[in-house]
Formats: structure tokens, sequence, C-alpha cells
């Protein structure tokens, strides 16, 4: 563990991504095969899978301690962290240990299969034979929560500089299911004929916000598409069967049971990209529609009815099986259309419409339509682009709309977690009812450390009462709120929720008696809902 | 019942016996003070009284002010009260304010720690019957290394960022830390720099026989080659300026407490978090307030609800104090300037 730790401990003292990949890249040359498979793994989000509850370990983290659980728990609030909160919480080490990763994950896979008595004497031995920064890595291997600021692609690039291997054929080779139990170092990385993977999706290209139209050249360059607010998703049909693959390299296949017929109303050897969305047979339904199906595992059969899902695809990445990606993007589409066409009139697929513009003049004027079309804003794609790897500048933009906005006074506040524990970060906002203020939202980000570092300090001198944690503060502070969406929701007390709610500004320009009103609140509703 | 010897205004902790207040935030007559950070030593007031090694920063901070001095240990009367100062291992000159009336005895702490520096006067411990403490890091994640843990990971940093041809620039608090670190500093390893504002602490501190290693302080024309590997004291708030911008390839860290939870350490501006603090840890507080035998605590300074709730589950008589102390919990410390 020693070397994984002090790796963890690199990797967190800086915030150079050239001296994390160093550290990263020294660590794939010097650590035994089963270690490096199970760091891929980690940083690859195949975490082992949790052996112990979060209740159990904070029962036993509290008794090792020798406080009792409320402390406990009211230290973990302030952490914001339990795998830290337990690692800073026990008393020092009786012993140390020169055993390695795969050593400890091996122990801790090991507890599934044990009894609760067994489980807490292996874990209070473990905590007592690790040092501070290994008892937070092997509780984050418990608890399954591994963050340490390391995307896959700094860590593919780190391994591409250990095994001067190619960064993209990594990054391949890393994607879809596998698991340190079904492969071993050599088979994932060096293997040359890697059995290809039926099911394995290709990486993502990524856009960025649009800074400068102007630098973008012609618009008879580029393709305009709307941007949906759905879910992210690869669609792959090889082999006669069906793969679904989230962004987040999850594998979503069996959560839409309506794409299933795709196996066979698609070509074999066909990869989409595309959005999902709930469909009402002409537009997308709200987000929210669709946010109730990716909750589920198994799809009640009313839902499925409310909300039925189809893929507006955007982009072909393989057809006839072979790999499309470095093929112009012009062809690529023409080719899609032409597949698209050919499938059946009910297949729950659509080509995602383009957007015809004569110049970028044009393309504002159809912005201004997103709200309508029930997208939230354009993507412009270059015609001559290859389909890139991750997130790459210059050829992917998106060109968002503007969000809605409302000015609301803040209520409530509540300390953040984790980088912001100190901090009062979590506020909630009203707007007037009449006399009343009623609140709408809450909104967690869009200030600077330093405008929190001084609410903060206006909190604490301004607290009416303490509920817990929260507290209720004077209305004096007003804020713009901006957010992406609104609709109508019953399980608030002002019948709305809002869409990606975040603080604009702090308008300290403007007393609470100008903040606006529920019934502007409802306009926008009736508006944009 | 005996009576209360100090009650709470809205200028601060007063004592009635001897008409006078105890770091008071709003200006008052006769204030005495416990140490020269900002939310104890403020302005204003028209006569102070204080330690003696405390007295020089005070007039250095706060200007020309009515002060009068005493020695830790020496008995003053004030009106019917009887007052005594004793070291609270903060920062050089900071002391615990002891205040007896009619027998009964209550111990305002000021900021303190156990663990002796090597240059503030150590923590001495005081029997009484009411104690008031801060608590700044009273939650049990708070644990302190022993402080020459921490000055060898420092000069291993600088050790190494020197070898990577790197200046260290090393934030904090200009008053006690900066003085703290230059003092566990190895100048064998090279020349250390200080900004104006620690430098001119450190010229108030040496005038009073503290001791503290050879400094350059950063004037405009400072030739800044001629310094390879330095290591630069300065508050706080020079990170990511302009000001550390002109040194070149950098490497920053920063020294306090709060640098003990991962995720105030990610969000400051620094590559390195050293934790170091001035103030008590858990078993340090704890271990503080067993020793006076008081059989009633007030707590003051940050996570006062959390300390003081455990502190009655321990059959402890323990409250809450509302006070305006504590510019010193975190994200405060580095505007209001004061240390942690
Ligand atoms: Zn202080
Ligand atoms: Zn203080």
């Amino acid at each position: 563990m020693k070397r994984f730790a002090a790796l963890f401990t690199v990797i967190d003292q800086t915030t150079r991504t050239s001296e994390k990949v160093a550290a990263l890249a020294d660590y794939f040359s010097s650590a035994p095969d089963p270690d490096k498979l199970w760091t891929i793994a980690i940083f690859s989000g195949r975490r082992p899978k949790r052996a112990v509850t979060t209740t159990r370990l904070r029962d036993w983290a509290a008794e090792a301690a020798g406080i009792p659980l409320w402390l406990f728990e009211e230290s973990y609030a302030v952490v914001g962290d339990l795998a830290e909160t337990i690692a800073l919480v026990l008393p020092p080490a009786q012993s140390a240990s020169d055993d390695d990763l795969s050593h400890w994950i091996n122990l801790l896979r090991g507890l599934i299969d044990s009894d609760d008595e067994a489980r807490r004497v292996a874990v209070l031995a473990a905590w007592d034979r690790l040092d501070t920064t290994e008892r937070l890595v092997f509780n984050k291997l418990l608890t399954g929560g591994f963050r340490m600021g390391v995307s896959q692609k700094l860590m593919t690039r780190a391994l591409a500089q250990a095994t001067g291997r190619d960064e993209a054929e990594l990054a391949h080779r890393l994607m879809g299911e596998w698991s340190p139990d079904t492969t071993s170092f050599t088979a994932l990385i060096e293997a040359e004929n890697a059995a290809a993977d039926l099911s394995r999706p290709y990486p993502f290209c990524l856009a960025y916000g649009v800074e400068d139209l102007a630098a973008l050249g012609p618009a008879a360059d580029w393709l305009a598409e709307w941007k949906w607010d759905g879910i992210r998703a690869q669609v792959i049909v090889r082999g006669g069967a069906l793969h679904v693959w989230s962004r987040g390299e999850e594998l979503m296949t069996d959560r839409f049971p309506e794409l299933a017929r795709l196996a066979t109303d698609l070509p074999d050897g066909t990869v989409l990209d595309g959005e999902l969305v709930a469909w009402d047979g002409a537009a997308p339904l709200p987000f929210a529609a669709l946010q109730k199906r990716i909750t589920r595992k198994v799809v009640p059969k009313k839902l499925l009815a409310e909300a039925p899902v189809i893929l507006l695809a955007y982009d072909l990445l393989e057809a006839g099986g072979a790999d499309l990606r470095a093929t112009p993007l012009s062809e690529r589409r023409a080719l899609l259309d032409r597949i698209l066409a050919a499938v059946p009139q009910d297949a729950p697929v659509q080509a995602s419409p383009l957007i015809l513009a004569l110049d970028w003049e044009d393309l504002g004027a159809a912005r201004g339509k997103a709200r309508q079309m029930k997208a939230e804003g354009l993507m412009i794609k270059r015609l001559s682009s290859p389909y890139h790897v991750g997130r790459k500048r210059g050829d992917w933009w998106k060109w968002k709309l503007d969000p809605l906005t409302i000015d609301a006074v803040m209520i409530y506040a509540q300390a953040g977690h984790g980088r912001r524990a100190n901090l009062f970060t979590d506020f909630t906002f009203a707007v007037w009812q009449g006399n009343e203020l009623v609140p709408f939202t809450k909104a967690y980000s869009g200030l600077t450390d330093a405008e929190f570092g001084q609410i903060t300090q206006w909190v604490r001198r301004n607290t009416l009462q303490r509920f817990g944690p929260v507290r209720q503060v004077t209305p004096h502070h007003v804020f713009e709120i901006a957010f992406e969406g609104i609709q109508e929701s019953p399980r608030h007390k002002s019948g709305i929720a809002l869409r990606f709610p975040r603080m604009l500004r702090w308008r300290q320009d403007k007393t609470v008696d100008q903040a606006d009103t529920l019934d502007h609140l409802k306009a926008l509703l009736a508006q944009y809902g | 019942m005996a009576q209360a010897v100090l009650t709470m205004t809205d200028r601060g902790l007063y004592c009635a016996a001897g008409d006078f207040f105890i770091d008071p935030w709003r200006p008052v007559d006769r204030a005495l003070i416990t140490h020269g950070h900002a939310d104890h030593a403020r302005p204003g007031h028209r006569h102070y009284l204080c330690t003696d090694g405390c007295m020089p920063v005070m007039r250095h901070r706060l200007g020309d002010i009515v002060c009068e001095t005493v020695r830790y240990g020496e008995m003053r009367r004030i009106g019917d009260a009887e007052v005594s100062f004793h070291p609270a291992g903060h920062v050089p000159g900071s002391a615990q304010i002891r205040v007896a009336v009619g027998g009964e005895i209550w111990v305002v702490s000021g900021d303190y720690k156990v663990e002796d520096d090597g240059l503030s006067e150590a923590f001495e411990p005081l029997r009484c019957h009411t104690f008031i403490s801060e608590c700044t890091f009273g939650l049990p994640v708070f644990h302190w290394q022993r402080q020459a843990v921490v000055a060898d990971q420092i000069n291993r940093w600088w050790a190494r960022n020197m070898a990577e041809g790197r200046v260290s620039l090393l934030a904090a608090y200009s008053l006690g830390k900066a003085q703290r670190l230059l003092h566990l500093l190895d100048p064998a390893i090279g020349p250390i720099l200080t900004h104006a504002a620690v430098e001119n602490t450190n010229a108030v501190l040496r005038a009073q026989g503290v001791p503290l290693p050879d400094t350059i302080r950063i004037t405009p024309d400072l030739d800044r080659k001629a310094h390879p590997g330095a290591l630069i004291v300065a508050p706080p708030a020079v990170l990511g300026s302009p000001w550390a911008r002109r040194f070149g390839a950098l490497s920053t860290g920063y020294a306090s407490g709060w640098m003990q939870m991962r995720g105030v350490r990610r969000r400051r501006a620094a590559d390195r978090g050293f934790v170091i603090s001035d103030h008590a840890d858990w078993d340090g507080l704890l271990g503080a307030i067993k020793a006076t035998g008081a059989e009633k605590l007030y707590l003051t300074h940050g996570y006062t609800d959390i300390f003081t709730r455990y502190l009655r589950d321990q059959g402890h008589d323990a409250h809450v104090l509302a006070t305006e102390y504590g510019g010193e919990d975190g994200a405060e410390a580095e505007e209001t300037g004061d240390a942690a």
C-alpha cells in the first residue's frame, strides 16, 4: 500500500498536471502488474464491490476513536468525506505493513462473504496497521468513492508514457466491460490481439463552450444541430446484440427496453452517437420525464408508455464493422442519414435534424428558437473534423442559450462540505408573495471563494434561528439566480422546480424589496415550462 | 451561589467588580488584552493592560495607545478584582487572564496551544472555578504532529524546490505563525526572504529578544535573481498575486491547522499544505480543560456547539459563549488577519 499511498500523496499535493502524469507514469513503470491493473481499474471507475456498509464503518470508527457516534457524524459533516473522517479520528496505528495494494483489495473483497463480526475484526486490524494516508486510501476503497483529481484521460496519458503505446489506442482498450477479475495487465494493455470485445464503446468526443464565433471562420465550414437536454449515449450493434453506453461509461442497455429492437432495426456492425430523450411523438418531453427513467433499473409499464425513449442520432462511429472516426464529419453524417433512412418508420431512432443557416447571424436567430424546440441551444461542428477522443478544442462547440434569471432573497444558509467545509455555501432563496417570502430554490455554486468568505462572516452575525445545521438569516441579500429550465412541482411550496439553479451574481446594489415575485416566476413557468 | 465574576455584554466580557473588559470588540474605558491578534486587540479603547511581552506588538499594530503592562504571574488589584496574566503558548507575549473576586476564580484562555513551540512562553495550566476556553479546532479530526515533524516536512520541501530550481513561498500569518516557522527553518539550506508585513513584526519581536534567524527584507529594488532557491515567508494574501509571480518558478506552501482537512487544503491556492497551528488540537483542548478542574466551562471560537455538546456528554457544565472573536475560523482568517 505504501507505493500507492505515495502516489496518492504526490497527486494530492500538486496542482500541476505534468507532475501528476509524471508520478503516475513512474508508478506504472515500477509497480507489480496486479497493482497496476487495479490502479487502472480504480481510475477508470471500476472499483471493487463494496463489502461493508458505511453505517457499520461509522460505528467501528467511532468505537476505535473512543468518541460517541453523534460526534463522529458531526465531524463527518464538517470534513465532508467519510473515508477521510475515519482516517483522521482513528488513534495512531500500532504497527506498519509492507503489503501492496492488491493484498488490501483482496482482503476487502474477501469481506463480502464474511459475517459482520469477522468484517469488524478485519477492518479494525487493518486500520491498526496503516498510517493516516494509507488508511484514507484503504477507506476510499472500502467506501467505493475514489476521486483524487486524476481523470481517466490523465491516467491513460501516463500509461501511454510508461508503456510507450499510443494514447488513443489505450483509451479504446480501457473502454467497455472488463474488471481485474476477467483480465490481466498483459491481456488488457499489451496483448497484440486483444480479443475484440463486442460491447466495447469508443471514447466520446466532447465539446467546449463557444467563446468567439468570429474566430470560427465561414459558417459554411460548419454543421449545426440542436443541443438536446437528454442523456448522451453510444448505441452499439455488433454480433446481433445491442449495447447502450452512457458518457460515464455505464452500460444502460437494460434500462431502456424499448431500444432492444434496434439490434435488428440497425445493420450489424453499427455504432451511433446521439442523445437519448423521452419522446412525445414529435418533440422531446421535459428532462424530468427522462429523469424518472434514469433512477430505475426496472421500468414500470406505465412509465414506459408515458415517457418512451428514442435516440436522436448525430454521428456514426462505425459502419459495417469499420471504425469511421478518422473520416470527415460530413461523410459520416451523410452515411448516417442513409442508414437511418433504411430503418423502419417506428424504430426508436431518428437523425437529429440539421439546422440550415446561411451565416452566423442566421444561426443566431435559430439559437433563439432553441427553448421552443425543447433544446438547450446549438452544437456547432466542423464539417471536415474527425471524431476526436475526449475533449479537444477547435472542432466541436456548444452554443448554449443564455440562462433564465430571477432576483431572489437569501433566507437560509448551510455550511458546505469538503472543499468548503468551513464556509456557508448552500443557500435557500425566496421570492415575494405579497408580504411573505416564499422559498423556491436552493443554490450552491456561482460565487467566488472570497464572496463565500464574506457571506459566511455575515451569516454568523445575522442568524435568526438554527435548525440543526441550517441557519435562518435576516432577509437582506439579493442574488441573481440563473437556471436552465423551469417546471411545475407539487412537491415544492412554491409549486415550482428549477433546473440547474446557481448564483449568477450577488446583487449588492439591490435591496430585498427589489427582489422578484412569485407571480413573475409563474409567468416564466407559463412561458417556458 | 457564587457571583459571576465575568458577564457577557454587547461590548464583550465584563468584570463588574473591577469595572474592566477582557478583549472587548467595541471601545471601552479599560481593556485587558490576552494577545495582539486583530480579533482580540481592537483599536479605540481608552486604557489597555497587557503583558510586557505583548505590548510592543500592540503599539506596532494600534499606534499610540495608553498601555500599561504586567509581568506573567504578577498580581494586580483592580477594584475588587485580583487579576494576573499567565502564558498561553499561542504567540510570544500571549496570555490567559485569571480574575479572582472574593475567592471565586475565572480564567479567560484567550487563544492557546499546549505544545511548547520554543518561542512563545509555554502554556501554564491554571486551576479555576470557571474556564472560558477557545475551541477553534474542537473536533476529533484535529490532531497535530509534533512540530519537529512538520519542521522536517517544510525543510525537505524547501531543499527539494531548491534542487529543482524553484523558489519556495511559505504563506503564514505575519504575527506568530510566521516567526514560529522562521524558528523551525534550517538556515543552512539557503537564504530566507521576508515580505514587509512579516519583517516589520520580526523587527518588533527581535527588539524584545525573541530569537529569529537572519532574514532578508524584500524591497522593491531587491534583486530577485540574486537569491536562487530562497524561501520566502509572506502573508497568505500574496498567494497567486502579481507580487508572488515576480519571483518566477515558485512552489507555494500554506501553514495552518486547517490544512488537516484535504478539502480545505485543495481550496487554497497553494501547492502544499503544512498542518501546524498556534491553537490547541482536540486532545490539547481536552487536556487543558481537565487540568483547570473547572466546574463551569464557556466555549468560544470555532465549533462551539459541537464541542460544548461533547463536554456536556462527559458530565461538564459547559455553555457556548457568543463572542465576536474568531475572525480565526478558516476562510475569515485570511481576510481579517488572525492566525490559525
Ligand atoms: Zn490569536
Ligand atoms: Zn482568537
